[in-house]
């Protein structure tokens, strides 16, 4: 994958189809310590210790009709190859945490990308999931609740057409604002 | 700069505009959003869906993901669901892709057969 935000939807889209109403995601960029980590959380069906163990080996299974393909065998390379690692945590029915460092002045890090579009997909295409977002990047951090935003919209829904413009452009200048732009 | 404040103005606007679509028939769209899809560039063209929906104010058409359905050397696969019409689901859409088949399917109901894979 060309962005880590790539990666992030997949992760996201793992929890979804693992029947997951609660979907957390959590960015930090430390240039200081040199650190680039993310960690998707979600309340989704879990795994059991043994498909756990083989999560991240692609050929456990290579069917693509379920949940485990090439998916966190790619990105466990991705983290290794920048001197970080991929923790998996889960146990069934209680859902599944990935977490993932980097070593963020890494040449092969791939960029973070489109991280605001790929939040907006996740809530216009899965209105009903409650999505929390963190991003911390040095000193700057930007939180973001699908319920908050639900909560003032009342009985309009999250991905009523007007709200969904509005919703991009949001992400967007508060994504782009850690970042020191406008 | 947008903040949380926008969304009581937005709020009123869009439930005016809610009371005249009632009871109207929605219009599906699914993008296939497993790796397979995600590495093939479904996030694009979801986005471009959802922003040529946005430019045309379409609101009785809803935008959703599915995982891999197993034709990851087909993806993106993107699927249209009229109401009362069979789903048509059509293969390697792109962006450019993606706009037109909202535009000429979508709006205009009219599928484009050579880029469609089946129609059950």
């Amino acid at each position: 994958m060309r962005e880590l935000s790539l990666h992030i939807l997949d992760l996201v889209e793992n929890s979804l189809e693992a029947g997951a109403t609660q979907v957390e995601i959590e960015i930090r960029e430390d240039l200081k310590q040199d650190l680039f980590c993310f960690r998707v959380r979600d309340n989704g069906r879990g795994m059991d210790e043994d498909t756990l163990q083989h999560a991240a080996d692609a050929f456990y299974t290579k069917r693509c009709t379920r949940k485990f393909g090439f998916g966190l065998p790619l990105l466990k390379a991705a983290c290794e190859r920048c001197e970080g690692k991929l923790v998996l945590e889960s146990k069934p029915w209680q859902g599944t945490i990935v977490t993932t460092t980097f070593r963020y002045s890494h040449w092969d890090r791939a960029p973070l990308g489109d991280i605001a579009t790929t939040i907006f997909l996740v809530l216009a295409g899965r209105p009903d999931v409650k999505l929390y977002y963190r991003h911390w990047v040095d000193g700057k951090s930007f939180e973001f609740s699908s319920e908050e935003v639900k909560r003032r919209l009342g009985p309009v829904p999250l991905n009523h057409v007007a709200v969904l413009d509005w919703l991009k452009g949001y992400l967007a200048e508060n994504i782009g604002h850690l970042y020191g732009g406008a | 700069m947008k903040s949380l404040a926008d969304l009581e103005n937005l709020r009123q606007k869009a439930q005016e505009a809610m009371k005249v679509r009632e009871g109207m028939k929605e219009t599906k769209v699914v993008v296939g959003m497993g790796t397979c899809g995600i590495a093939a560039g479904a996030r694009e063209v979801m986005s471009a869906i959802l922003d040529e929906l946005a430019k045309r104010q379409l609101a009785d058409v809803t935008v959703t993901q599915t995982g891999c359905v197993g034709l990851c050397e087909y993806e993106p696969l993107v699927d249209v669901i009229k109401p009362g019409q069979p789903k048509v689901t059509y293969h390697h859409v792109d962006p450019e892709k993606a706009r037109q088949i909202v535009v000429k399917h979508v709006v205009n109901d009219q599928p484009i057969g050579e880029w469609v894979i089946t129609s059950r």
